[in-house]
């Protein structure tokens, strides 16, 4: 064999190279669709068009929750005091920092609007209960306050806020 | 291993047909003729019981395919619907539930005699490594499996353990995505799990024949921890002593299947779960399975999430470096005075985990779940290697034979050994 090693490469040479590299691209070109097959189908994306949610029976106290996307959302009328205990707190010593300024639309401090599924694991938190009373989570302790931030648990992050604007005093579009 | 016999098969077709696919020869040297070591105990029948379970598991399951609907809008009621109206099917379906259940109970009880007798121990690492493999196939099947009846415990499940990959940074959120195939957890969802689920004890069934496999390439390990060193001192065929022995220990095992079955199929199971999926509910106290919840201690025991996640993951990927962890060159825990109680300590953690893991997290459940979570951890990365290094074994019989020989207390007949002349007490 020491003869062929120096020796002009051979057409099995080739024929090993352009295979592999051939069956290479194939095996890349097929994994593709079997992977993409498991994306949300068209469908799904489909039934994310927008919602619009009349606020005008929402009561003042009162959590609403609907779907959206397939996702929960909730929508809280808070009272004064909740706005204001929200307003309230010390930014900076929250855990994931943000001020209820900013997780409301100016002007409608009352109305928040936030996913439903706690940031932990996914579970549906309980509205009016905890120590801040905004949310407790049942399943892993979390606590979140009337502005739907993370103060006491596992959850890492604050109820986050989906996309929507004000299309009317009393009226909202998710999406 | 070679055995005490080979197969020479006797009729013209039996040779004739040896000569084309030798796979009774196969069978009779795995299943015969193979030399078991004559010193196993009843914890050695667990390997037989699981391979009927996961036969039990399988044809089961075949048939409940047959009247179930995997759809989210119906698959709730035809799994009633396989509970009222199809003839036995209250049968098929408690079989199923609680066979998956006693699939675990015998599943930690062959992992736990593994450890105490160091099964796992050199020249057994990939056959103790294939078996955390299975362990892990069982659970992902076990998981999915759960999901399929859609009722309260399934939806809610399924959602808190597919966001556990949430976890990730960056990669998190579209792995969970593609996970359910939607932005919740959803019929496209349902969809995949029953498909999974009906492929992966297929693939249960593909590693323990490469468990099974390795076994027969290294033998089994006994009680004594001693590898065999006289083929007809040290072992008997495995035909008739050990399949008599495991099919009565398999029939003991489905009489007791059979009582959960048929007096208290509910009992392993949660009353949620026959409450339909609601997305807009979870159940005030939502736990796992009894078979995870140690695991699910583990993870809310970390007050970080993706710290929760990893550590619940090592703790079973912990078990796969176990072979290089433990550093004591003796086997059973037998002749390891302090291991043998730190065993009993680590079954004493484990259980007092799942019993947290059922429990709320708060106040002091909470603090003793981190303090057993650490223990936990500390008994394989610290205690393990340390113990090997510092342990002084008791002394072991010279062999197989004289274990024996030595606990029936007779004078070793036929079978003696030289050490067989002093006399011996146990420990």
């Amino acid at each position: 064999m020491a003869e062929t090693a120096t020796a002009e490469p051979t057409r099995r040479d080739f024929l090993f190279i352009a295979t592999g590299a051939v069956g290479a691209v194939g095996v890349a070109a097929v994994a593709w669709p079997f992977i993409a097959q498991m994306n949300p189908d068209a469908a799904t994306i489909a039934a994310g068009a927008p919602v619009e949610v009349d606020l005008e029976p929402i009561a003042e106290g009162q959590i609403v929750k609907l779907f959206w996307r397939g996702k929960l959302i909730f929508v809280r009328h808070r009272t004064p005091e909740e706005i204001k205990a929200a307003e309230e707190v010390n930014v900076a010593s929250l855990p994931d920092p943000e001020a209820d300024s900013a997780r409301v639309k100016e002007g409608h401090a009352q109305w928040l609007v936030v996913y439903g599924n706690c940031t932990h694991l996914g579970c549906v938190p309980l509205g009016h209960a905890g120590a801040y009373d905004g949310w407790l989570c049942p399943c892993h302790g979390s606590v979140f306050d009337t502005s739907g931030r993370i103060r006491q648990g596992p959850a890492p992050t604050n109820l986050p806020i989906p996309p929507y604007t004000f299309v009317s005093d009393t009226k909202i579009q998710i999406g | 291993m070679s055995g005490h016999s080979t197969y020479v098969p006797k009729s013209a077709v039996a040779k004739w047909f040896e000569s084309r696919l030798p796979i009774i020869g196969l069978v009779h040297s795995s299943f015969v003729a193979y030399p078991t070591p004559r010193n196993l105990n009843y914890f050695w029948t667990f390997g037989a019981i699981l391979s009927f379970m996961l036969v039990a598991q399988i044809v089961t399951g075949v048939v409940l395919v047959m009247h179930y609907t995997p759809n989210a809008s119906l698959a709730f009621t035809s799994v009633e619907q396989i509970m009222r109206d199809v003839n036995y099917g209250w049968l098929l379906r408690y079989l199923h539930a609680n066979g998956a259940s006693m699939f675990f109970i015998a599943v930690y009880i062959h992992i736990f005699r593994g450890l105490y007798y160091g099964s796992y121990k050199a020249p057994r690492e990939v056959l103790w490594i294939l078996g955390v493999i299975i362990f892990l196939l069982m659970m992902a099947t076990a998981f999915m499996g759960y999901v399929l009846p859609w009722g309260q415990m399934s939806f809610w499940g399924a959602t808190v353990i597919t966001n556990l990959f949430s976890a990730l940074p960056i990669v998190g959120e579209p792995i969970v995505t593609w996970l359910w195939g939607g932005y919740s957890v959803g019929n496209p969802t349902l969809n995949r799990f029953f498909s999974l689920h009906y492929l992966l004890p297929f693939m249960i069934a593909g590693v323990v024949a490469l468990h099974i496999w390795a076994l027969h390439v290294v033998g089994q390990n006994n009680p004594a921890g001693l590898d065999v060193k006289n083929l007809k001192k040290d072992t008997v065929p495995f035909t008739p002593y050990a399949t008599i022995k495991d099919f009565f220990a398999v029939v003991c095992f489905f009489i007791f299947f059979a009582w959960f079955v048929f007096y208290i199929p509910n009992y392993l199971g949660h009353a949620d779960n026959y409450i339909e999926a609601n997305p807009a509910v979870t159940p005030a106290h939502i736990v796992p399975e009894w078979y995870f919840l140690p695991f699910y201690a583990i993870l809310r025991a970390i007050p970080d999430k993706l710290a929760g996640v990893l550590a619940m993951f090592g703790a079973i990927a912990v078990l796969a470096f176990l072979p290089w962890l433990d550093t004591s060159k003796v086997r059973s825990a037998t002749y390891r005075p302090l291991y043998k109680q730190l065993f009993w300590v680590f079954v004493l953690c484990c259980i007092g985990l799942g019993y947290l893991g059922a429990k709320p997290p708060e106040g002091g459940y909470v603090i003793a779940a981190r303090v057993l979570t650490a223990y936990y951890f500390l008994h394989f990365l610290v205690i393990l290697p340390i113990l090997g290094l510092i342990e002084k074994p008791r002394p072991m019989p010279g062999s197989i034979a004289e274990d024996v020989l030595r606990k029936h207390g007779g004078a070793p007949v036929g079978l003696a050994s030289g050490a067989s002349a002093e006399p011996h007490s146990k420990g």
